[in-house]
C-alpha cells in the first residue's frame, strides 16, 4: 500500500487561496489542524467549566495556560525540520541532564520527586515525550529501512533510558507514554511482524519482572481493573464512580452543568484526569462521540501529514506525535471508561494542568512545522 | 502489509473499542448506572411534625413543643475522619472514648443518634465541623411550663414524641403530627445539598384544650402541699369538678415530680393517684347511705334513728360511735357522723337498692375520663355481701373509690340527683346528666351536709366566708398489708360543694397517712378544702349565697338563690 491511497479528506489542498489562507500561510500553520485543535480546546474549557463548579479562578488560569501553550505551538511551528533534526541529539542529552538532576535535586509533589526549579518549575519529563521520538527518528534518518538488528538495540537504549528514569520517579503514565512514543518510531519504521510478535512474547515474562518491581499501588490498581468490584468502596471507587457518571449521562446527557457525580463530589479527580466521565454525565453519548470525533480527525490530519512529509526523520516523528497522542486520548478514556487501569494520563487538551499542554502544543507545532515547510526542502 | 495499513487497523480496532464501550455504558447499561448514581446521591429523609399544644381550658400552655435538632451520624462514613471525633465529643459534651465505642458498635449500621434534642444553636456549630457522615436533624422537645404542678394529669413524651402518661398517652393519636417525607439531594459526605421534592409534608398534630384552669390547679397544688408537709403525710390528692358540666378543673397530688426533669423517676411519685389510687371513702359515704335511704321511700329527710346505747353488734363485730348519741336525725347522723346510725340504715334496705344506689353513683365502674391506668374501684355485688358487708358499707367500709369516682358523686347532688360523666378535656357542650335520685332528695342531702360545715359540725373547716357550704367528712383506717385495718394509719377525706344553695364546683380533698395530733378528716382535709374553695369560687366570680344581711352581696345573693 503507498500513500496515494489515504483518503483525500484530510488533505490541504483544496483550500481556498483566501486572506485566512495566506496568513496560515505565512505563520506555517495548518488549517485542519489548526481547526480541530480549536474545537477540543473549546469543547475542553466548556466542560471544565463545570468540573471545577464553576470557579472563574482555576478556569481563567486554565485558559492562560492554553494560552502560552498556543504560543510554544506557534514557536516551534516557525522552526523547519532540517533545524529541529539538527538540534534533536543535542535537546536529548539536555533533557537526559535535566531527568537526572530530577532524581538528586528534584521537588517532592504528591509522593513522586517530579519537578525541577530553574527559574521555572517544570516536569523534565515532558521534555522527553518529544525528545525521544526525535532522537529515535534522527538515529534512523540517514540509515536502511526496516531498521538492522543492531540499530534497533541502539534505539532501545535511546528508549529505555529515559524511561527508566521517568519510572525512578515514580511516574509510570509519562514513562508509559515516553516509551510508546519511542516505540511507534520503530513500528513506523517498518519493524517485521515477525519481530513484533517475538516480542510480544517476550513482554510476557518482562511483564512479570515489572510486575516484581511495581509500586503497591500501581499493582493494586491492575488489580482493581480486573475486579473494580473486589473493593468498591476503596481502590475500585474511581472507576465505578465514573462508570456511573457517564453511564447515567446516556444518549443526550443530564445538560450542562446539570450533572450529579460530580458537583456532589461523587466522582474523584473531576476536573483532571476524570474530566472525560463529567462530559459523559453531562453532555451524554453525543458529546462523547463528538469529542472523540474531534480527537480522530485531530489525529488522522497528523498521519496525513505524515505521510505527506518529504523526509524520514519527519514522517517518523509526524507519525510517532500523532499516534501518542492517539494513545494518550485512548489510555485516558479507556482508564475512565474501566477499559485499563488506572494511570495518571490527563485527556489531553481538556484536562486541567499545565505542563503537558505545553509539551502537546509543540508536538501540534512540529507537524505543522513539517507539513508547512516541506515545499522548501529539496527532495 | 504496509506501514499505513497497520497503523490504520491499530487505530481503528482502538477507536472502535471505545466507541462501543461508551456505547455499552451509555446506552445498554444506562438504566442500571442511573439508578445508582440515584442511589449515590438521592435519599429520602424524614419531616418531624410538630406536636400539638395541651392548654389549660383559658388557652394557658400545659405542654408545648419546641424545635431542636438531633445530631446523627453515619459511623461508616465519620470513622473516615475518625481522628476529629475527640473534636465532635467535646462540642456534644460527650466522653469521645465512649462515642468511639459506641461508633464501634454500630459499624454496620447507617444510623446513630450522637445526640438528642440539642438547642438548634449548638447543632449549627456541629454541622459546621463539616465532618463525613454527621447531619442534624429537626425534631421537638415537649416543654411543660407548668411543670410538677400539672405533670400527673400532663403526663409526658419520650424522646421520640410519643405520649408515655396521662394525657399524652391519651390523646397521643390527637396530639401527635404524621411524619412527612421529602427527597434531597447528599453529597458524598452525606451533607444535604438541596431538596428535590416534598413525597409527603407533614401533618402537624393538633392542639388538645384540656378542662384544668390552670388557676384553680395552682391554688390546690399549694394548699394540698403545705397540708401534706404539715401533717408529714405520705400522699395526697386534690379533685375539683365543675358540677354543671363534668368538666375536672382541678386535680393534683402530692407527691409529684417535674415532667421537665426526667431524671428524678420514681413510679411513687408518677401515678395519678386521683384518678389510679383507691381507698376506702370512710364516713365520706354516708350521704350516699342517706340518699339511699330517702330514695326507698322508707326515710324521709326528717325521720329519726335510734343511735343508743352508742353501739351495734353485728355478727362479731361491734360497731360503735364515740358516744351514746341517742335518737338523731340524718342530718344529726352526718354532721356528728355516727356509725351506728348510718349502719342501722344501711341494715334496714334492701340489698340489692342499696347495692344499685352505690353502683349509680358510679362506684366500682371506670368514669369517662378515659385517663390510662384508671381504676374502676371495688364494689361488690350484693350477691356475694354478707351481713357485715353492707353494714360495713353504711359507714364506707368494704368499698374502694378513687378521689374522681368521690368528687363525681358528690357532684351529683349538686346537679339536682343527676350524675354527669366527667371529662378531662374542654367540653364544648356540658355532659349530659343521667339522673340517679329524685331532685328533692338531692337537696335534702345538701341541706344535711351544710349541717356538718356549721359550727360545731365535724368539718366547720371547710367553712367559706360569704358562702353556703355543704360536705362531709371521712376518716377511715387503711387497709394495712398484714390483712386487717392499721391502728394509727388513716386517710383523712373531705368532699362537698358550694356554693349549696346553687351548687358550681365540687371538690374531694384525700390526705393518705397524717403523722401528727390530728387525723381527722375534719382537721386535716376540710381546711385544705376550705382553703381552696375560698380562692376558687372568687377566681371563678362564682356569686356568694351567704353574704350578711345589707352587705354588697345583697343582690347577688338574690340572683342566686
Amino acid at each position: 500500500m503507498r500513500f496515494s491511497d489515504t483518503p483525500q479528506l484530510f488533505s490541504g489542498r483544496s483550500e481556498p487561496y483566501s486572506n485566512v489562507g495566506n496568513t496560515l500561510q505565512r505563520l506555517h500553520l495548518d488549517g485542519p489542524l489548526l481547526g480541530g485543535i480549536g474545537l477540543i480546546s473549546a469543547l475542553g474549557l466548556v466542560v471544565l467549566y463545570s468540573a471545577v463548579a464553576q470557579n472563574m479562578d482555576l478556569w481563567i488560569q486554565q485558559c492562560i495556560r492554553l494560552f502560552i501553550a498556543v504560543v510554544a505551538m506557534l514557536i516551534v511551528a516557525q522552526l523547519p525540520p532540517d533545524l529541529l533534526r539538527r538540534w534533536t541529539p543535542w535537546g536529548f542529552l539536555a533533557g537526559l541532564c535535566l531527568l537526572g538532576l530530577v532524581l538528586f535535586k528534584g521537588d517532592i509533589g504528591q509522593g513522586a520527586r517530579r519537578w525541577l526549579d530553574i527559574g521555572i518549575r517544570f516536569q523534565p519529563s515532558e521534555i522527553m515525550k518529544l525528545a525521544v521520538p526525535m532522537m529515535a527518528a534522527w538515529y534512523l534518518h540517514e540509515r536502511q529501512l526496516p531498521p538492522k538488528f543492531l540499530n534497533l538495540l541502539v534505539i532501545g537504549i535511546v528508549i529505555t533510558v529515559p524511561t527508566v528514569l521517568i519510572a525512578m520517579q515514580p511516574d509510570l503514565g509519562t514513562s508509559i507514554l515516553v516509551a510508546t512514543a519511542g516505540v511507534l518510531v520503530i513500528v513506523l519504521a517498518g519493524l517485521s511482524i515477525r519481530v513484533m510478535i517475538l516480542l510480544g512474547l517476550a513482554s510476557i515474562p518482562g511483564g512479570y519482572v515489572l510486575w516484581q518491581f511495581m509500586q503497591d499501588y500501581q499493582k493494586q490498581r491492575v488489580l482493581t481493573l480486573l475486579n473494580p468490584d473486589s473493593d468498591p468502596l476503596g481502590a475500585g471507587y474511581n472507576i465505578i464512580q465514573s462508570k456511573i457518571a457517564i453511564g447515567s449521562g446516556g444518549l443526550f446527557g443530564k445538560g450542562w452543568t446539570n450533572g450529579s457525580q460530580a458537583p456532589l463530589e461523587f466522582l474523584p479527580e473531576r476536573d483532571t484526569d476524570f474530566i472525560f466521565a463529567v462530559m459523559g454525565e453531562e453532555l451524554g453519548l453525543l458529546g462523547v462521540l463528538s469529542l472523540i470525533g474531534l480527537y480522530l480527525f485531530v489525529i488522522g490530519r497528523g498521519l496525513y501529514i505524515s505521510i505527506q512529509a518529504r523526509d524520514t526523520y519527519s514522517r517518523l516523528l509526524a507519525g510517532s506525535i500523532s499516534l501518542t497522542f492517539f494513545v494518550c486520548v485512548f489510555v485516558n478514556t479507556a482508564m475512565v471508561t474501566g477499559l485499563v487501569p488506572v494511570v495518571g494520563v490527563p485527556l489531553p487538551l481538556v484536562s486541567y494542568g499545565g505542563t503537558s499542554m505545553v509539551t502537546l502544543m509543540a508536538g501540534f507545532g512540529i507537524l505543522m512545522s513539517i507539513h508547512r515547510h516541506r515545499k522548501l526542502l529539496p527532495h | 502489509m504496509g506501514r499505513v495499513s497497520l497503523v490504520i487497523a491499530f487505530f481503528v480496532f482502538f477507536a472502535g473499542a471505545l466507541l462501543a464501550r461508551a456505547v455499552q455504558l451509555q446506552v445498554f447499561n444506562k438504566d442500571f448506572l442511573n439508578h445508582q448514581a440515584d442511589s449515590r446521591h438521592l435519599r429520602t429523609e424524614r419531616i418531624s411534625a410538630h406536636r400539638g399544644a395541651i392548654t389549660d381550658r383559658n388557652g394557658e400552655p400545659l405542654a408545648i413543643s419546641t424545635p431542636v435538632d438531633s445530631v446523627w451520624a453515619n459511623p461508616k462514613e465519620l470513622a473516615a475522619a475518625a481522628d476529629r471525633v475527640p473534636e465532635l465529643a467535646r462540642l456534644l459534651d460527650l466522653d469521645a472514648e465512649l462515642l468511639i465505642r459506641r461508633m464501634t458498635r454500630s459499624m454496620d449500621k447507617e444510623f446513630l443518634y450522637l445526640k438528642r434534642h440539642l438547642n438548634p444553636e449548638l447543632a449549627h456549630q456541629v454541622m459546621a465541623l463539616k465532618l463525613p457522615g454527621v447531619n442534624s436533624l429537626r425534631e421537638y422537645r415537649r416543654y411543660y411550663p407548668a411543670g410538677e404542678v400539672t405533670g400527673h394529669l400532663v403526663g409526658f413524651t419520650n424522646v421520640d414524641d410519643d405520649g408515655q402518661e396521662g394525657l399524652e398517652l391519651e390523646y397521643n393519636h390527637w396530639l401527635a403530627g404524621e411524619l412527612g417525607s421529602k427527597r434531597v439531594l447528599k453529597d458524598r459526605l452525606g451533607r444535604s445539598v438541596e431538596n428535590v421534592a416534598s413525597i409527603k409534608s407533614p401533618r402537624h398534630g393538633k392542639d388538645l384544650s384540656s378542662s384544668i384552669d390552670l388557676r384553680l390547679q395552682y391554688l390546690a397544688y399549694r394548699a394540698l402541699k403545705s397540708a401534706i408537709q404539715q401533717h408529714k403525710a405520705e400522699s395526697g390528692s386534690v379533685v375539683i369538678l365543675d358540677i354543671e358540666t363534668g368538666e375536672v378543673l382541678a386535680m393534683v397530688n402530692q407527691p409529684t415530680y417535674n415532667p421537665n426533669d426526667r431524671s428524678q423517676y420514681s413510679a411513687e411519685r408518677y401515678r395519678n393517684r386521683a384518678i389510679t389510687d383507691i381507698f376506702e371513702p370512710g364516713s365520706s359515704i354516708k350521704p350516699l347511705i342517706m340518699a339511699a335511704a330517702i330514695e326507698s321511700g322508707r326515710y324521709r329527710a326528717n325521720s329519726t334513728v335510734d343511735t343508743s346505747p352508742g353501739y351495734v353488734v353485728v355478727g362479731p363485730k361491734k360497731i360503735e360511735d364515740s358516744r351514746n348519741l341517742g335518737r338523731i336525725d340524718l342530718a344529726t347522723i352526718l354532721s356528728l357522723s355516727s356509725n351506728v346510725g348510718a349502719t342501722k340504715i344501711a341494715m334496714s334496705l334492701e340489698p340489692e337498692q342499696l347495692w344499685q344506689t352505690m353502683a349509680r353513683f358510679g362506684f366500682g365502674s371506670l368514669t369517662t375520663s378515659g385517663f390510662p391506668g384508671e381504676s374502676a374501684g371495688l364494689l361488690t355485688h350484693f350477691n356475694d355481701w354478707r351481713k357485715i358487708s353492707q353494714a360495713t358499707l353504711g359507714y364506707g367500709y368494704g368499698v374502694s373509690v378513687t378521689p374522681l369516682q368521690l368528687a363525681q358523686a358528690y357532684a351529683a347532688f349538686g346537679s339536682d340527683g343527676q350524675i354527669r360523666p366527667v371529662s378531662l378535656v374542654k367540653l364544648e357542650q356540658p355532659n349530659k346528666g343521667e339522673r340517679i335520685m329524685g331532685s328533692e332528695t338531692a337537696a335534702a342531702i345538701r341541706l344535711m351536709m351544710e349541717e356538718v360545715v356549721r359550727p360545731g359540725g365535724t368539718g366547720d373547716e371547710a367553712g367559706v366566708a360569704g358562702y353556703r357550704v355543704a360536705g362531709k367528712t371521712g376518716t377511715s383506717w387503711k387497709f394495712s398489708a398484714g390483712g386487717g385495718y392499721s391502728e394509727d394509719e388513716y386517710f383523712s377525706v373531705f368532699a362537698g360543694l358550694a356554693p349549696a344553695s346553687n351548687p358550681k364546683l365540687a371538690a374531694v380533698v384525700i390526705i393518705d397517712e397524717p403523722t401528727g395530733d390530728l387525723y381527722y378528716g375534719g382537721d386535716v382535709a376540710a381546711p385544705v378544702f376550705g382553703e381552696v374553695m375560698t380562692e376558687s369560687l372568687r377566681l371563678m366570680a362564682i356569686a356568694p349565697d351567704a353574704l350578711p344581711e345589707g352587705g354588697h352581696g345583697t343582690l347577688a345573693q338574690a340572683m342566686s338563690q
